[in-house]
């Protein structure tokens, strides 16, 4: 890691002896790297003076573009690995920074700032522009928020206000300090984060350095996720805001590489590919061997290849790199982003053009942290060297990482939840079940680790409806619980004890659990007061319009008879290919899967009519016997008929676990899949709200022409101030509608992601 | 058409009753016909009597010749003592041309796999019935042969050896339901006579065993057919499972497709266990139970015929009294006493006889048929066990199913000692 970060400096033609010396260095360092701190210090000084020197031809543009990477290669280096010395070179890196700061705005910063204020945001590679600039900052900020963060996290703000002043000009110097601010923040959470993930090989410069190691790290060290929203409190939120811009992000860094090409491409081929290439190769395959992360370093080997090929693919590289870079470290947040990352990437870019305006202030700071942090890391998926085109490779990549990621979330169970107890409380028909709800869970946000309510089915009811309420419209897929039945319930009430009553409670108490258990798996529903309040306070209010019978149920009925109407009526033309594809596998699945239910239903009264028939025929061999006559032979029935007796008890066991591990489970996804389509649905309703803004836009435009050929200038003015109006709600809705396809997007991959685990649970237990 | 080569008839062979064959008159039917509704059987005799004019001779026969057969066996006075081979019930298609039919109607329903699993699950049901029907009419024969009396018949023998059509004449609507009237009377009458005293112990106790016996053993075959549709229905359950997971994986593009082609790939798998099972089971122990129903329902005839005899001696005795009393026709009445009373006796001895072999068959044949029963389902679980294992199944089912391998060995055992 420390030994990669040395690399940088070499960005001059020379540089290749230097190269070669450092590798000898990093040789020796890596095989004693515990007594490190003397070693290291004689041998990080040559990139530090390295440094120095490249700060005098700083007028050049490509000298500014080629100094952040080699400063912030070499600060994390020193600062880590000699904590006493760390104030000289650090202040001295400070220094620097500021200057090429200035030099930066002053090259870059005019050369993109042109295009930035003409351009609306529309376009994609308007966005690229100004991603372009701020990134370039972005850079040098964090040069200095990084030292900042090393010396004292209480100087930090200082500092970095003092830096974004010095730009101090126009558009740039207020996204400067922002992203400042923002990056003053960022180290401290990656600080707080890796810590106690105890990296303790190179804490410090895995921070800086390689924010994508973290998630790299995160496969060896526990709790990716849960590192980045434990520890730091109030990060969680910052994360959580960021929650849906984040995937939006990553196809800005994508579709950045574009006109990043085209820039540096040309301005600073010969030094700025070069070494950049250089380091990020052996970076990543140094950190990768380290790290055996085994997808990465697959996906690394091609890296080769296009480095080779010549200084213009490379910058395109380095910036597929962060591209991909951004993905895990999205994933660090919420779980699932990076998938849709890929996901994204394919897409038309208008899309997100209403996205990008609210995160383009946030997204330079992952960039930058991409940038700072990739460039090193460089992490592996580089395939895809040649542009954008090739998103889709990548993403499949992507995928796979992030099955792996989830599949170690799935394997954590932050929150565990059981269901047990299933106890009839009252009498007649006002009485009801209760089951008791015990949590066991690592999240600091609960009080304590383990925990246990009781709870009545209308209350599992009743949190349902507060949060498909809640986050249904938003796209989320919200779990569904068990159908109410009120004949299966009527007859638990009514008291018989016989074996189908029995049965209805376990099958009810397992649907609840796993229903439970999907609402706390759910990174956002999790997130819930009300999820928290159902889980952990001891009294809950009663959940009234659960009722089938009462005034809301009734409301109920007549909305969703409104919504079915409104369904038929409205025609969507979908434009996104994902959607109409994801539909389509829904609706057929869930063909497949009620299909699949009604067999596995008849399967089952199959095998209850044979475990009958096995007992009938039992009995009857057992009389056959007692008749028969010869000794032997009646013996002989007889035993028979004991087999067949036993042979009836295991067909009604299988009977029994036809219905638990594969019907109910069945019957789950059936359910599941409801949902899923109602998210669907929501998406479509946005949609259709954006239309009908629009429409109406489009009317109040046409009077507003009228009057202006009337010229009725008082009544115009009120048409101004509507079309104003409702200009701000098509915008408005656009919004809502592109963030709700956003998170139905999210949604489906992380229920499919959901359903590829789960579909080991039949298999893991007994079916036949 | 249909027709049935020989191999396997090898193993399908006296399934249902042990046959001490001699070598003297050996007749099996090689081959088969299915024409519509018509079922044309070819009965090869291979003998070395003399009353038959070559050793070796083949006719084509019809499931109503050997229904004519049977009835003139059972209409001649002679062999009233003796129990008749019950006739071999006629040739049913219906039930899986039914299916068939079904089948077709919903094929709109169903994936092209799985209709032709269902196809050939029918067609492997048809053809079994097939070949059920062709040994029930060879057993019927070769219990024929081997009988010291019945096998000197004269009609079995033309039945045997005229190489023309037979051509039966059909029974026509008055005959049928004269039969049926007659069983009608015959059930009156058996009521009427079962007051008669029995004078033998050995009949009485044979009488009273055969109807409770016959009972139970209608209960068990009745419970037996359920129990191997149930089977049946499960392997059908089985194929559609495994098609609608097999296309579930067609659609499903992520890592889920191997899971569910594995899955799918158990079901058939367990479809083809499950399907055997019910198979050999209606083989074994279904077709066992109903044949032996019928074969006790021969030997209930047999005693109702003795006990016919009985009260016939018994009329004839008071006919003698009355005659003595009038003292006319007294002569003629002490003849017909004396006939009857021979009558009785003959019927009597061969009775018990035909009655203690029919023991003894009996009681082979329901070892034998048990044993292979018992042989085939441990083969069955065993398979069904190795089947979930190789699924990645850490059943507990299959946990109970050695336990019942380790019940049925004991069955199996216990067997041996019989």
């Amino acid at each position: 890691m420390a030994t990669s970060s040395e690399r940088s400096p070499p960005p001059f033609p020379d540089s290749e002896d230097q190269d070669v010396l450092d590798t000898e260095d990093v040789a020796g360092r890596d095989s004693d790297e515990d007594d490190g701190g003397d070693l290291f210090m004689s041998s990080s000084n040559p990139p530090l003076t390295e440094a120095d020197t490249l700060l005098e031809p700083a007028s050049q543009p490509s000298d500014v573009l080629m100094k952040p990477p080699a400063d912030i290669m070499n600060d994390p280096l020193i600062e880590p690995i000699s904590s006493q010395t760390e104030n000289k070179p650090a202040s001295e890196v400070v220094s620097e920074p500021s200057d090429d700061f200035v030099d930066l705005t002053n090259n870059i910063g005019v050369t993109t700032e042109s295009a930035v204020a003409e351009i609306p945001l529309d376009e994609p590679s308007d966005d690229f522009v100004d991603i372009l600039g701020s990134e370039t900052e972005a850079q040098r900020e964090e040069v200095v928020v990084t030292d900042v963060t090393v010396e004292a996290a209480a100087d930090k703000s200082e500092v970095t206000s003092g830096v974004t002043e010095s730009p101090g000009h126009g558009k740039i110097g207020s996204d400067a300090e922002e992203e400042a601010q923002e990056t003053s923040t960022a180290p401290i959470i990656d600080l707080g984060a890796d810590l106690p993930a105890s990296n303790t090989q190179q804490p410090p410069v895995s921070d800086k350095i390689a924010d994508p190691l973290v998630d790299l790290l995160s496969d060896v060290s526990p709790p990716p996720a849960a590192d980045a929203k434990k520890p730091s409190g109030a990060t969680i939120d910052l994360f959580e805001d960021e929650g849906r811009d984040l995937f939006a992000e990553p196809r800005q860094t994508k579709s950045a590489k574009l006109p990043q090409k085209s820039l540096f491409g040309e301005a600073d081929e010969d030094l700025f590919g070069e070494p950049l290439g250089a380091i990020s190769k052996k970076t990543v395959n140094k950190e990768q061997k380290e790290k055996s992360v085994t997808t990465k370093a697959a996906a690394a080997v091609p890296t080769g290849g296009p480095l080779q090929d010549g200084n213009p693919t490379e910058p395109a590289d380095i910036f597929t790199e962060e591209a991909v870079a951004t993905a895990p470290s999205v994933s660090n947040t919420s779980t699932v982003n990076s998938k849709t990352n890929g996901v994204h990437s394919e897409e038309e870019a208008d899309i997100f053009s209403e996205a990008t305006v609210e995160l383009s202030l946030d997204s330079p700071r992952t960039e930058r942290k991409n940038d700072v942090m990739a460039k090193p890391s460089a992490s592996a998926p580089t395939s895809l060297s040649a542009a954008a085109s090739q998103a889709k490779p990548q993403s499949a990549a992507l995928e796979e990482l992030e099955e792996e990621e989830e599949a170690e979330l799935d394997d954590k169970f932050e929150v565990l939840v059981s269901v047990k107890d299933p106890e009839k409380i009252g009498d007649g028909m006002n009485a009801y079940m209760a089951y008791k709800v015990s949590t066991q869970t690592t999240l600091p946000m609960f009080r304590n680790k383990t925990f246990t309510v009781r709870r009545r089915f209308s209350d599992f009811l009743g949190l349902y409806e507060k949060l498909s309420e809640k986050h249904g419209p938003n796209g989320f897929i919200v779990p569904p619980p068990p159908e109410k039945s009120i004949l299966g319930m009527t007859k638990v009430k009514v008291g018989k004890e016989d074996s189908s009553s029995a049965d209805f409670v376990e099958r009810r108490r397992g649907a609840l659990e796993r229903y439970l258990q999907r609402v706390v798996n759910h990174p956002s529903l999790i997130q819930d007061p009300d999820v928290r309040e159902f889980l952990e306070r001891e009294e809950l209010p009663r959940a009234v319009s659960t009722q089938a019978l009462s005034g809301a149920g009734f409301l109920k009925m007549i909305n969703k008879a409104t919504d079915a109407v409104s369904k038929m009526t409205i025609k969507m033309n979908e434009s996104d290919v994902w959607f109409e594809e994801k539909l389509q596998e829904v609706e057929s699945a869930d063909q497949q899967f009620r299909k699949l239910h009604a067999l596995v239903e008849s399967l089952v009264i199959h095998r209850k009519e044979l475990s009958l028939n096995t007992a009938s025929f039992a009995k009857s061999t057992a009389m056959l016997g007692s008749a028969e006559d010869n000794t032997a032979l009646s013996r002989a029935l007889s035993q028979l008929a004991e087999v067949e007796d036993k042979m009836e008890q295991l067909h009604q066991d299988q009977a029994a676990n036809d219905t638990f591990s594969f019907a109910e489970l069945i019957a789950d996804y059936i359910r599941l899949l409801g949902a899923v389509r109602g998210s669907f649905d929501h998406r479509m309703k946005v949609w259709q709200r954006w239309q009908d803004a629009q429409a109406m836009l489009q009317k109040k435009r046409e009077t507003e022409a009228k009057l202006l050929w009337a010229n009725k200038p008082d009544k115009l003015q009120l048409a101004k101030e509507e079309i104003a109006e409702w200009e701000a709600k098509v915008t408005q809705y656009e919004r809502d509608f592109e963030r709700v396809s956003a998170t139905v997007r999210k949604e489906v991959v992380r229920f499919e992601l959901i359903k590829y685990w789960e579909a080991f649970l039949p298999e893991a237990k007994a079916i036949a | 058409m249909t027709s049935i080569d020989e191999s396997n008839k090898e193993k399908l062979r006296s399934v249902s009753v042990d046959l001490n064959n001699d070598a003297s008159l050996l007749i099996d039917i090689p081959d088969a016909l299915c024409e519509r509704d018509k079922v044309k059987f070819t009965v090869h005799t291979k003998t070395t009597l003399s009353s038959f004019q070559k050793p070796e001779f083949s006719v084509p026969r019809q499931h109503e010749d050997f229904i004519w057969l049977h009835d003139t066996l059972v209409e001649t006075e002679d062999y009233a003592g003796l129990i008749i081979p019950p006739a071999p019930p006629k040739p049913d298609f219906e039930g899986p041309r039914e299916k068939m039919h079904k089948l077709g109607e919903g094929e709109a329903t169903m994936t092209k796999e799985e209709y032709t699993k269902m196809k050939q699950e029918l067609e492997a049901e048809y053809l079994a019935v097939f070949k059920k029907t062709v040994q029930v009419h060879e057993v019927f024969l070769q219990r024929l042969s081997s009988h010291p009396i019945l096998s000197k018949d004269r009609n079995f023998q033309i039945f045997l050896e005229y190489d023309q059509d037979l051509s039966v004449r059909r029974k026509n609507a008055k005959e049928m339901f004269g039969g049926f009237f007659k069983n009608m009377v015959k059930s009156a009458d058996e009521v009427l006579i079962s007051g008669i005293k029995e004078v033998d112990d050995f009949f009485e106790q044979e009488k009273t065993f055969l109807l409770d016996y016959y009972s139970k053993i209608k209960d068990s075959t009745a419970k037996a057919e359920k129990m191997t549709r149930s089977h049946k229905n499960i392997a059908d359950d089985y194929i559609h499972i495994s098609a609608t997971l097999n296309s579930l994986s067609a659609e499903d593009s992520t890592g889920n497709k191997k899971n569910l082609e594995k899955l799918s790939d158990l079901f058939e798998k367990l479809r083809k266990v499950e399907g055997r099972v019910a198979s050999d089971q209606e083989l074994k122990l279904t077709e066992l139970l109903r044949y032996y129903m019928r074969d006790i329902q021969a030997a209930k005839d047999l005693l109702y015929r003795r006990a016919r005899a009985l009260a016939d001696y018994e009329n004839s005795n008071k006919a003698l009294d009355k005659a003595r009393l009038k003292s006319k026709d007294i002569p003629q009445a002490e003849e017909h006493q004396q006939h009857c009373l021979q009558k009785f006796d003959k019927l009597s001895e061969s009775g018990k006889k035909e009655l203690t072999s029919f023991k003894g068959r009996r009681v082979v044949a329901f070892r034998k048929n048990l044993i292979e029963m018992a042989e085939l389902e441990i083969k069955h679980a065993k398979q069904d066990y190795t089947h979930n294992i190789s699924g990645l199944f850490p059943l507990k089912p299959s946990c109970s199913f050695c336990l019942t391998i380790f019940d049925l060995l004991e069955f199996f055992f216990f067997f041996f000692l019989l």
